[in-house]
């Protein structure tokens, strides 16, 4: 029976509220166990090298020191993703950044294993490091991997949808923009942390500080040749992941098999210094982007070149390559689309998923250059968007399929909050405003290794307290997770949410959920959730419908109460009404699990990009320069996002605001960049900063005040509609930054981040611009051709001149 | 190395334990103490998550010798709740979604009972002023300052 919701939509604490606030969270770094171990681990000082041998004798000798582990101890690699399994524990022949790890001693305390690192002598034979994609497509050898498309190309590919010579040939305007967008880094406050250790079973035990516990736990059962069974992933609350903590590391396949040998628990603590080693944040992206439009305005159609820089290993690249161009025509309507990406891999940390996943970048170059066309046309860029716009239930020329569909009304939102019309262009020399909008997925379509389970489990057990317990293998990174779990299961079942327990990133004892990823778990959990919640109201209605006086259907379970739905009877209460089932059915409990549906396309590559929904946000940024400095002071930003529902609207603002605050951090200071060591000093390329001290976020008095709009328009594919905010917000904040520099001051910054002295170049520059200037040749292969599903296409490959296109 | 002996009050309790003297106070809190509710977040004294107060007025806990702290008073994020009550600062952080991942509340909330003993009816500026020091990757702040400015108004009320 449908009634008003009595949790869901209402602003309330978030269930683990307490224990933050207490202190009480037992973060990875806070476990310890007796007889445990402490690990450190030898990194490489060399950008690229062959490790030509490792001597441990001398610190296996040191007192204290219990174990040494160097890359023969792990012939078997890891990675997360299936196509690039290339990476080692602890580095064997070849190191492919400086910090790579090559062997780990394991100590009584951390003290000691310090000593003991300096004991180890590894002989490096120094190859030339390749540093950026620009040098890897120019240098094929030295190869950094024996794998990949050729040279030093890691993933090359192209798609092509509908002819977009064709499109760009009968338009009116064709503009041609070069945009880049440089690396950073997720910077959680929490350092990664794991303790292994074997249970008093026999089994071993890893409590890491993981977004993804059951994908460590296959890459663990993989790599330390352990029947899957015999391990326990435990996810401890993590301290902020932003994605920085979705691949395995290194580290926790160490600290497992320590334990394995020893029998013992054995803990590791990264410093912030291997943090920033460890990395697998927002690629560095060259972009190359030719967009047409008709005179009034229309999107034409759009050729999208992106070149990323992978760093040392694969990480998640694969899919980070698709993502810099499958999400772009999401937002508008483009009648033809293509793209072309190219990752190389450079001698760097590795890149990988950062908050938004290889689409902020192109985001980024989209819509600074919408804005770039709306002036040329002397067009208000929110009409232009707003002309633009994707409907609900569309497909994108890429065969996406959009649900829900929010967007226009959070640029009026967004417009009418920051009074766009009648400040823009109106507040002076210095003073200027900017609309960037943008959308995310509600969850990856397809597993990231290929299986036909579903993507989330959820069981519930109810016990005759009145207890409900929930078991998940959801990770709460800090967005609120378990909260989503309680207040869905709750709300489902008509309970106080204070007699919901959850039991969640624990592969032990929990369902398998894939993880704290690609924005899936409020809708992928959540649908999970509602499914076996609802499995137990049918349960307990069939067995007190009668005594209700009501039919089974007709019975309602609301605020801790089970009664008829035409109020007929007094009720009873959920703790009566489950003594009763339990009588007549036995101890209560059901499980319910989601699969996405089938994404329509049908050519290959089309598993990147799907997913059940899609958020959307439109963001506007008010801007000051000074002009004698450069300097830019941004005091407010208004960011309205379709949310579907939100579950509980304290922490969805919260999630806006954070990912508004670190698109802010992006758009204006934080970067993860190089530079060359003296020769004399191997000529290495090592951090700018790898420490806090030189890596600058914002701070309290740096951030403005953020208005927040959630537009709220349940969508049919999500658990009591709720679509994501976790990632989405983040994406027009940075756009919107570059579109309010050029109205307060006419200057066009076309890279990330936006500094003080970029603008002041741009100021003093003929062209009034500063970014890239070139996009090397990059040997994209032949595109595979799909036809629009406009142009009588079937969501298949075909060949480019099979049919006639109807434009 | 040989072990120091070290007395001090924690959380209003005198407290004696053996220690390594290199380590910092951070490290005598977390790891001879057990009390983990303080962070480490940088090791350099520039995320704030290990705040603590030392004698009534924050510190950087990662920064303080533990030797030096002979005889002084520590106070932590485990000794601000009162019995099961929580204490209006922890409250407010609960309430006003001041904690997402948590990871740096404590500091946060050691560093804001500090300004709100010194200046009970603090500007949202003067809030943002006093935890400027303490570095947040989740909320943007705003929520924080929201949840200082609320707890303040609480303990001014209690104070009536």
């Amino acid at each position: 029976m449908k009634r008003p919701l009595d949790i869901i939509g209402k602003p309330r604490r978030r269930i683990d509220g307490r224990a933050k606030a207490t202190g009480q969270v037992r973060y990875a770094d806070d476990l310890a166990m007796p007889r445990m171990l402490f690990t450190k681990l030898l990194r490489s000082p060399h950008p690229h090298a062959i490790v030509e041998s490792i001597d441990a004798s001398k610190a296996k000798k040191h007192p204290g020191v219990h174990l040494v582990l160097t890359g023969q101890d792990f012939p078997i690699p890891f990675g997360i993703m299936p196509v690039s399994v290339d990476e080692y524990p602890l580095a064997r022949e070849r190191v492919r950044y400086v910090g790579d790890p090559v062997a780990a001693v394991i100590a009584v305390d951390e003290q000691t294993a310090v000593h003991a690192l300096d004991l180890i002598e590894v002989r490096y034979k120094v190859l030339k490091p390749i540093e950026d994609p620009q040098a890897g497509l120019q240098n094929p050898e030295p190869r950094i991997h024996d794998y990949g498309e050729q040279g030093n190309i890691h993933r090359n590919q192209s798609y092509e949808f509908g002819k977009v010579d064709e499109a760009l040939a009968k338009a009116d305007l064709v503009v041609e923009d070069l945009f880049f967008y440089e690396g950073n880094t997720h910077l959680p406050m929490e350092q990664q942390a794991s303790l292994a250790f074997i249970d008093a079973d026999g089994r071993l035990q890893v409590s890491s500080s993981t977004q993804n516990p059951h994908y460590l736990h296959r890459q663990l059962a993989r790599a330390l040749q352990v029947p899957e069974h015999q391990i326990r992933v435990v996810a401890t609350p993590n301290g902020g992941g932003f994605g920085g903590k979705c691949d395995p590391g290194g580290h926790e396949f160490v600290v497992a098999k320590a334990a394995l040998v020893l029998g013992r628990p054995v803990k590791i603590g990264l410093t912030r210094e291997e943090v920033f080693y460890v990395h697998r944040g927002r690629h560095p992206v060259l972009m190359k982007m030719k967009t047409g439009v008709t005179k009034d305005g229309k999107l034409a159609g759009m050729h999208l070149q992106t070149l990323l820089d992978g760093g040392g290993y694969g990480s998640h690249g694969p899919a980070s390559t698709f993502y810099t161009g499958v999400l772009t025509p999401v937002t508008y309507h483009y009648p033809r689309f293509k793209f072309d990406a190219c990752r190389v891999f450079t001698n760097k940390p590795a890149c990988g998923p950062k908050r938004g996943h290889g689409t902020p970048q192109p985001r980024f170059g989209q819509e600074v250059q919408l804005d770039k066309i709306a002036v040329k046309l002397g067009m208000d860029p929110a009409e232009l968007r707003l002309k633009n716009v994707t409907k609900a239930d569309a497909l994108t020329a890429s065969w996406l399929k959009i649900g829900s569909n929010g967007l226009a009304d959070c640029i009026e939102k967004v417009t009418q909050m920051s009074g766009w019309k009648q400040r823009r262009g109106k507040l002076g020399r210095g003073r200027g405003l900017g609309l960037a909008c943008s959308t995310y997925m509600c969850g990856a379509g397809v597993a990231i290794y290929w299986n036909k389970m579903p993507h989330s489990g959820v069981q519930i057990l109810l016990d005759r307290s009145g207890s409900v317990i929930v078991y998940c293998g959801a990770t709460e990174i800090g967005q609120g997770s378990d909260d989503v779990l309680a207040a869905i299961v709750a709300e489902t079942l008509g309970v106080d949410i204070a007699t919901v327990r959850v039991v969640t990133g624990d592969t032990g004892i929990a369902p398998v959920d894939l993880g704290s990823y690609s924005s899936r778990v409020t809708i992928m959990m959540g649908n999970a959730a509602v499914q076996a919640a609802e499995r137990l109201r049918v349960q307990i209605a069939a067995v007190v419908s009668e005594t209700l006086g009501t039919l089974p259907d007709r019975v309602v379970f609301s605020q801790g109460r089970v009664f008829a739905a035409d109020n007929s009877g007094p009720g009873m209460s959920f703790v009566e009404a489950v003594h009763a089932a339990e009588a007549e059915l036995g101890t209560l409990s059901a499980v319910g699990s989601y699969s996405p549906p089938k994404p329509p396309g049908k050519y290959k590559g089309a598993g990147v990009g799907p997913s059940p929904a899609y958020s959307f946000s439109a963001c506007v940024v008010e801007a000051e320069v000074d002009e004698r400095t450069g300097w830019i002071h941004v005091p407010k930003i208004w960011i309205a996002h379709d949310i579907g529902r939100a579950i509980n609207p304290t922490l969805a603002k919260g999630q806006v605001i954070g990912g508004v605050y670190m698109g802010l951090g992006e758009a204006l200071m934080e970067e993860q960049t190089f530079r060359r060591l003296p020769q004399k000093l191997s000529g290495a390329f090592v951090h700018r900063a790898p420490s806090m001290l030189d890596y600058k976020s914002l701070t309290s008095l740096d951030m403005p005040e953020v208005e927040v709009s959630l537009i709220e328009d349940p969508d049919p594919n999500c658990p009591y509609g709720a679509k994501e905010v976790g990632q989405g917000p983040l994406l027009p904040v940075m756009p919107a930054v570059a579109n309010a520099i050029f109205d307060a001051v006419g200057v066009r910054v076309d890279e990330i981040p936006i500094t003080p002295d970029k603008v002041l170049r741009a100021l003093h520059a003929k062209d009034k611009r500063v970014g890239p200037t070139s996009f090397p040749t990059v040997p994209y292969p032949a595109p595979t051709f799909v036809l629009p599903p406009w142009e009588d296409g079937d969501g298949k490959e075909t060949k480019r001149d099979a049919k006639t296109a109807v434009v | 190395m040989s072990r120091q002996r070290l007395a001090l009050t924690v959380n209003g309790e005198r407290v004696e334990t053996l220690f390594a003297p290199y380590k910092t106070l951070l490290e005598v809190l977390r790891e001879d103490l057990a009390l983990t509710g303080t962070k480490h977040g940088c090791e350099l004294g520039e995320c704030g998550a290990c705040t603590v107060l030392l004698d009534g007025a924050p510190a950087l806990s990662c920064l303080v010798l533990a030797v030096e702290c002979e005889g002084r008073s520590v106070e932590t994020i485990e000794g601000l709740a009162r019995g099961r009550e929580l204490h209006p600062l922890q409250a407010a952080f609960a309430d006003f979604g001041g904690s997402q991942c948590g990871y740096c509340t404590p500091g946060v909330i050691m560093a804001a009972k500090a300004l709100l003993e010194t200046n009970p009816q603090p500007t949202r500026e003067q809030i943002k002023e006093a935890t400027a020091g303490n570095l947040c990757r989740c909320t943007g702040y705003q929520q924080i300052v929201d949840a200082i400015e609320d707890a303040a108004r609480r303990l001014r009320e209690e104070a009536r």
